[in-house]
């Protein structure tokens, strides 16, 4: 969107390329900063295991997807993993990779899911289908790549269990947030 | 407490039920690592008995001290006696998992259970 935006270079004599802002893009700015500044105070939180941890970017990918649709909530995402990973000081390590496996997973499966009638499903299905999808990624990237070996799979009753209670937690904030501040 | 649960729609519970339903059903689907297929008897390194853990069996083995007694059952194997003087072998038990190990040291006689995948011992990050 941002590059795609990237409009009018002037036909004319004068070569300038203008930037043009949307609202859209100051939203998407606006949310991904957000969710970066949840990145980091998570990162503060000590963890008990390697891989488990709630999450709470994912609220603010949950209010996009709510509020303005798959294509922001893809864009503050993916900003988010970008530029949160590049403040940890996590850009290019596993971690990086981890994060961005478990985020395409889980905005694959959030557009699928943003398609379910809002009436009988809220941001909780959202969130916790985004959350199993999360872990799902994020356990095929370690089978392929960082520990070659089955036993990995071992560890899935842990991931799952912790997916589906950061889920349900993130999908209620996601949901108490939008109930409070009507936009 | 009512207000957050309020925030579930219909479709949530489903949802949520459903992930419940997930983890519920992987605990025993991966909680466990392969099954061992044999039970490999060794005397001084050197193998004396492949067992196929299908069947029960009791297998007698000669070392220095004495006679150890091996038992297999379907699935685990053990052993049951030992003339060593500390006995860890035999108080280790029942052994189920691919790589487990019980080592008679004094009798020179080690069992060990073998998975039709092995390969690791163990993996670490």
């Amino acid at each position: 969107m941002l590059v795609g935006k990237v409009a009018t270079i002037a036909s004319t004599t004068e070569h300038t390329i203008q930037l043009q802002v949307t609202a859209a893009d100051r939203r998407v700015a606006r949310y991904a900063a957000a969710a970066i500044v949840l990145t980091i105070a998570e990162a503060a939180i000590p963890l008990p295991l390697p891989g488990v941890k709630p999450g709470l970017a994912n609220i603010v990918t949950l209010i996009v997807l709510w509020r303005h649709g798959w294509r922001e909530a893809a864009w503050v995402t993916l900003l988010r993993v970008l530029a949160g990973s590049l403040m940890v000081g996590q850009f290019l390590a596993p971690g990086f990779f981890l994060s961005l496996a478990g985020a395409l997973l889980s905005l694959g499966v959030l557009a699928l899911a943003s398609r379910l009638p809002r009436r009988f499903f809220g941001p909780v299905s959202h969130s916790v289908l985004a959350a199993f999808a999360h872990v799902a990624g994020q356990l095929l990237l370690v089978r392929l790549w960082l520990v070659p070996h089955d036993g990995v799979f071992h560890l899935v009753p842990v991931f799952a269990a912790a997916a589906l209670l950061f889920g349900i937690i993130n999908g209620l904030i996601a949901a108490r947030l939008m109930q409070e501040t009507p936009s | 407490m009512r207000t957050w649960i309020r925030l579930l729609r219909p479709g949530d519970w489903l949802v949520v039920l459903a992930g419940v339903a997930t983890v519920a059903a992987s605990v025993p689907l991966l909680w466990r690592s392969g099954t061992a297929d044999l039970a490999v008897v060794k005397r001084d390194g050197a193998v004396v008995a492949e067992l196929p853990m299908t069947q029960s069996r009791k297998l007698d083995v000669a070392g220095p001290l004495g006679t150890t007694v091996i038992e297999v059952q379907p699935g685990r194997a053990r052993v049951a006696a030992d003339p060593g003087p500390r006995q860890y072998c035999v108080l280790q038990g029942w052994l189920t998992r691919p790589n487990s190990i019980a080592i008679c040291a004094p009798n020179h006689v080690s069992l060990q259970l073998v998975g039709r995948e092995g390969g690791y011992d163990s993996l670490n990050y």
